[in-house]
């Protein structure tokens, strides 16, 4: 059940995570990512949410402003990977409190280190809800320095396209 | 839950995204970021000490630049040091650098081993699963070398911290699939099992995946783990909606888990135990009752999440192909989803019932919905979707509406979206092959193939037909008709203007009795297309024409005059031009018994297997590629859907070898030894087999000049007797000091020995070898028998084994020194310890040195030490074969060879030699009974290799088809080419 790599990217095509579980070049990567995203994008609303793709299955689902894509193997199981990537947003959701694309951007590292304790090497690793987060949270209690903590939207002028900070669950 | 200001912000960080993100070009994005790199260097060179937080703050920066996809080349020691920092924060962005940046730079491997074990140490849970996390993600084989044997422990201690335990196991998965011969499970793999019955789900969930892993690997090592599977299985599905807790999701318990349980019994064979079995049985009757109850929710989440446990449980059901009454509800099932509302349900329903139509107990139930299926193919909006209801018109496919799925599938043809246009263009021409009852349907069916999608016929599809037409004298009359009517539209494509220069170059004559279609009408008709085409159809048309002066002498003064013109004998392109030539030349010189026996109607071709079939195997690429694999199959995959680029090369080459003859153009492609390369250069490298997979065969196109050729060919093969002999003869030996090159010969005496153990290995007038082997597990000892045949005594006698290049890392081969005096008819023993490390290739050399009469002799032999000798037979029944034969259904996993039969293919002695290969010799496995299919597993000492094979041979045409699945493919390959030599 191994999922070989996770994109997630924008409407506009710009990359926000990728994770891959296999190993391959960073040129590799680049073309998988292009090709991926473009075949992704040119895909209209109401089409299923699987592709073949070469010899893998994709298997994507659009938030809001964001496209979900993992790519699964020949005997993976479409449905469960799609809710994978559910259990995710929700993840993200509940970390970041109504999670928007912006949230993505301007803490990358903390979708990576979600993404890790929720996935490890392609295999789900824990699929509690609670479990995950409750990771992640003593994680953050053992900071000790917070002299910098600040509301990251707060303190920054961000420009936003509208898109990028409406709510993953929203649309 | 944590606000967004929660994590560890980093001000200087979010200031540097925004400024990114408020650049208005490109060039202004990349400036800012030289800027960035500029500083962070100058801040990681500074004679100022850097504070943690400082690093983490670049270190992330470095992350991000990386990330939008800038290279990045210095931070790497900075990341390093963030490792062993105590401060959670700092320690975690230096492992996500490393885990995304790092490469295999050695210094820094060593550092960051370093880093990993002291955290493993720690005893911290969350450092621990900092660690592992790294480990997982990097994966080296450096890694796998410092942390393999570490791992097991942590996972099965009894103290380790769950959540440690669930990134031990994924870790070492991980660490598993790069470097296997790492991981050695051995003492720990029944408490590893034994993880399947933890209390916490969160510990069962990670570490099935590795379970399954390694179970798909040594299957009987982790047999235990069936049953326990089956109880966690029964437990889950048993369970209220809210037993599981958090692990319930959408009112549906533990969906992931259940998933994953029923994948890892798809490893197995249906359970043995009568009460597994029937609990079994039980869970999946329950999930698929569930399917028939009201949802409890209207998520599409809660209905995604059963329908995944519903579509795993009915790929057991077909994974087991035992059970009738499963199979057909699984069948009923699924019909029910074909007309869902939910496209990603149709698609999955339509796809998995092309997996049911194969099992005999299901494809009746499958074919009842062939009126739904072609209504999608015909209403579906999602070319994806329709592209599942082509395949599943084609899997339930038989005799009995081969008719109606043939139709429907050229009709929609006519508006097929062109990326799938090839493949449907494969499956109608193997539909129409396989279950043709008249021939003439099938010729019309392939000519409307052609006019529909002309461009999508490859020259596979257009080259079989001919040979079918070619085979099978009741239907060549109506194919010339027919070809004859189709070539009458204005415009045809260019692959009907070369089966109708084929079809009526070999049988206008049957048509040509009807002043519609007299030879004159047919030869303008034909030349009408003429300058239209490319040059490649062009050459084949000249070939038509001299065909048809044999024909109907009465077209010659017309043929001769197109061939004198300009426009032919002094075309540019060399190929027509000596075409024009030749032709013109033979026509004015030969005599007509000449002409007739040259230009004689072509014979039939040898039966095999449907070359299109071949490419639709190779094109759907069976199985799971990796990721890694997909580069080539890219390449592959472009050429395919290009072939109709590559059509006329084919032709070209076709052209080239009727014109040009040359001792190896194999016309026929029967010997699979004509060797590419030995093809005219100019032509090597169109030279691409049309007929088959195996040896290059290139069509004769109209001119029958394969009896030109046999004549011209070269013996290929001395006989057996004549290798004996020669250089080993004492009078030739070189006398020099240095072990021998290996006689010219050595590879035919290793190929006496692939089926047998016992023997002569080598002898000349003065010495003779014997040689007696026996083999067990991944040993062997090998006993050579030195018998001196004169009557006087070699003296200085020494002998030595060798392991050339790579094979001493795969070979152990021990031996003591003989003695060295051999007495005059008098024999010496040596005895040889073997050891199979790994697969290998090559054989051990044996240099012999010895005086004989102040001569010295000196020879080198191959030794018949050969990968096959380590097998060990496996029985097993037809169901597990094909299991296994499906399971290894990687292209680089299978080897196959087409040869012709170079001894007697008498069945008793076929068997001989297949038991003397050291594999199990099944019996009612393969439905044919003509064939033979052996199993057996090659024991080295890193690793088993598990080997299937499959013996066809056909008695009419003197030939075989071998193919050969090994779960190694160095081994597939290998063992084909030993094998191929034997029969």
């Amino acid at each position: 059940m191994t999922m070989q790599f996770m994109l997630l990217f924008s409407r506009q095509g710009k990359l926000r995570l990728q994770k891959w579980y296999v190993p391959l070049s960073d040129k590799e990567k680049k073309k998988i990512t292009r090709e991926l995203v473009q075949t992704v994008l040119a895909r209209k609303p109401k089409m299923c949410s699987f592709l073949e793709w070469r010899d893998l299955k994709i298997v994507y689902k659009r938030y809001a402003s964001l496209y979900f894509c993992c790519a699964i193997e020949d005997q993976d199981n479409e449905l469960i990977t799609l809710e994978i990537i559910h259990r995710y947003v929700e993840l993200l959701d509940k970390y970041f409190g109504s999670v928007c694309e912006l949230d993505i951007i301007f803490n990358f590292e903390k979708a990576y280190f979600i993404l890790d304790e929720f996935l490890l090497g392609g295999e789900a690793q824990e699929t509690s809800k609670k479990n995950v987060l409750k990771a992640i949270e003593q994680a953050d209690l053992l900071q000790e320095n917070l002299d910098f903590q600040m509301r990251l939207f707060s303190g920054v002028m961000v420009p936003n396209m509208a898109s990028e900070s409406s709510g993953l669950f929203q649309n | 839950m944590p606000a967004v200001s929660k994590g560890d912000g980093m001000r200087g960080l979010a200031v540097f995204i925004s400024d990114i993100r408020n650049c208005k070009s490109k060039e202004a994005e990349i400036k800012r970021i030289n800027k960035e790199l500029a500083n962070i260097r100058s801040k990681f060179k500074g004679d100022k000490a850097l504070d943690g937080y400082s690093k983490k703050k670049y270190v992330c920066k470095l992350l991000f630049i990386f990330l939008l996809g800038h290279d990045i080349d210095f931070g790497h020691m900075e990341a390093v040091n963030l490792l062993s920092s105590n401060k959670y924060t700092e320690k975690q962005i230096g492992y996500l650098f490393i885990s995304v940046l790092v490469n295999s730079n050695s210094e820094l491997i060593r550092l960051i081993n370093n880093a990993i074990k002291n955290d493993l140490s720690s005893r911290n849970p969350t450092f621990m699963c900092l660690a592992l996390h790294c480990i997982a993600n990097v994966g080296s084989r450096e890694m796998a070398e410092a942390f393999a044997s570490e791992i097991p422990r942590i996972l099965v201690a009894g103290d380790t911290m769950d959540s440690v335990k669930q990134s031990a196991a994924l870790c070492l998965l991980r660490l598993y699939k790069t470097s296997p011969d790492l991981v050695l499970m051995g003492e720990w793999t029944s408490r590893v099992v034994h993880l399947l019955n933890d209390q916490h789900m969160g510990v069962v969930t990670a570490a099935i995946s590795l379970i399954t892993c390694l179970s798909q690997k040594n299957p009987d090592e982790f047999k235990t783990c069936v049953s326990l599977a089956v109880s966690r299985l029964s437990r889950i599905v048993s369970s209220a909606s809210t037993d599981l807790q958090d692990y319930t999701y959408y009112f549906v318990p533990a969906p992931w888990l259940s998933c994953k349980l029923l994948r890892l019994l798809q490893c197995y064979p249906p359970p043995e135990d009568g009460a597994v079995k029937g609990r079994l049985v039980e869970c999946l009757e329950t999930i698929l009752n569930k399917a028939q109850e009201p949802p409890k929710s209207k998520k599409v989440q809660h209905s995604n999440a059963k329908n995944a446990i519903l579509f795993e449980a009915i790929s057991l059901i077909i994974h087991y192909d035992s059970e009738p009454n499963l199979l057909v509800r699984a069948c009923n099932q699924l019909g029910q989803f074909l007309q869902h509302r939910e496209t990603n349900l149709r698609y999955l329903a339509l796809e998995s019932m092309c997996t049911l139509a194969s099992s005999e107990f299901s494809h009746e139930a499958v074919k009842t919905h062939i009126e739904t299926v072609i209504n999608a193919l015909k209403t579906e909006r999602d070319v994806s979707v329709r592209q599942r209801a082509a395949d599943l018109l084609y899997a339930m496919c038989d005799r009995s509406n081969a008719k109606q799925i043939v139709a429907e599938m050229l009709s929609y043809l006519e508006t097929a979206d062109y990326s799938i246009r090839e493949e449907m263009v494969l499956k109608v021409a193997i539909l129409a092959e396989k279950y043709a009852v008249d021939y003439s349907w099938y010729v019309d069916t392939i000519l409307n193939l052609i006019r529909i999608a002309g461009d999508y016929v490859s020259e596979e599809v257009w080259y079989r037909v001919i040979q079918i037409v070619i085979n099978r004298d009741d239907v060549q009359g109506y194919a010339a008709k027919t070809v004859f009517e189709a070539l009458q539209a204005p415009a045809c494509h260019e692959n009907m203007v070369k089966v109708g220069g084929y079809i009526l170059g070999e049988f206008g004559n049957l048509i040509a009795g009807d002043p519609r279609s007299s030879p004159l009408v047919q030869f303008n008709l034909l030349h009408s297309k003429f300058h239209l085409c490319s040059v490649p159809t062009r050459a084949l048309l000249l070939s038509a024409y001299i065909k048809f002066i044999n024909l109907f002498p009465e077209t010659k003064p017309t043929i001769q005059e197109v061939l004198r013109c300009d426009s032919q004998i002094r075309n540019s392109d060399v190929e027509l031009q000596q075409r024009a030539v030749e032709y013109l030349k033979l026509s004015s010189i030969a005599s007509t018994d000449v002409l007739a026996t040259v230009l004689e109607e072509m014979p039939p071709f040898p039966e095999r297997e449907s070359s299109i079939l071949a490419k639709l195997k190779k094109k759907k690429g069976p199985g799971a590629v990796s990721v890694t694999e997909l580069e080539d199959n890219k390449r592959e995959g472009g050429e395919l859907n290009g072939s109709s680029d590559r059509g006329p090369d084919i032709a070209a080459m076709a052209a080239s070898n009727a014109s040009t003859p040359s001792p190896s153009a194999d016309l026929l492609g029967i010997r699979s030894a004509a060797p590419v390369g030995a093809a005219p250069t100019s032509a090597g490298s169109l030279l691409v087999d049309v007929f088959s997979e195996a040896g290059p065969a290139a069509p004769s196109l109209a001119v029958n000049d394969d009896g030109f050729l046999r004549d011209l060919e070269q013996p290929t093969e001395a006989s057996d007797a004549l290798l004996v002999e020669g250089s080993g003869d004492s009078d030739s030996a070189p006398p020099s000091e240095d072990p021998a090159a290996p006689l010219s010969e050595a590879d035919e005496l290793l190929n006496k020995f692939v089926c047998k153990n016992n023997g002569v290995l080598f002898e000349n007038q003065l010495l003779q070898i014997g040689i007696k082997s026996e083999y067990r597990q991944n040993l062997g000892r090998m006993y050579l028998f030195y018998g001196n045949k004169t009557s006087v005594q070699f003296a200085s006698f020494s002998t030595t084994v060798t392991c050339p290049g790579e094979l001493q890392s795969q070979l152990n081969v021990q031996t003591k020194p003989v003695e060295p005096i051999v007495e005059g008819g008098a024999q010496i023993q040596q005895v040889l310890n073997i050891e199979c490390l790994t697969d290998f290739s090559d054989a051990p050399l044996l240099n012999i040195k010895f005086r004989y009469g102040g001569a010295l002799q000196n020879l080198t032999l191959k030794l018949p030490v050969t990968i096959n000798k380590f097998f060990q037979p496996t029985e097993m029944l037809s169901h597990d074969f094909f299991q296994r034969w499906k399971q290894l259904s990687q292209p680089q996993q299978e080897a196959q060879k087409i040869f012709k039969a170079n001894h007697s293919m008498d069945t008793e002695v076929l068997k001989a030699k297949l038991l003397g290969l050291g594999m199990a010799l099944l019996d009612n496995v393969d439905p044919n009974p003509e064939n033979y299919v052996c199993a057996g597993v090659i024991q080295t000492k890193g690793q088993q290799v598990g080997c299937l094979l499959r013996l066809e041979p056909n008695a009419q045409a003197q030939m075989y088809r071998l193919t050969l699945r090994c779960s190694k493919d160095s081994v597939s390959r290998r063992l084909c080419e030993l094998l191929a030599q034997q029969f």
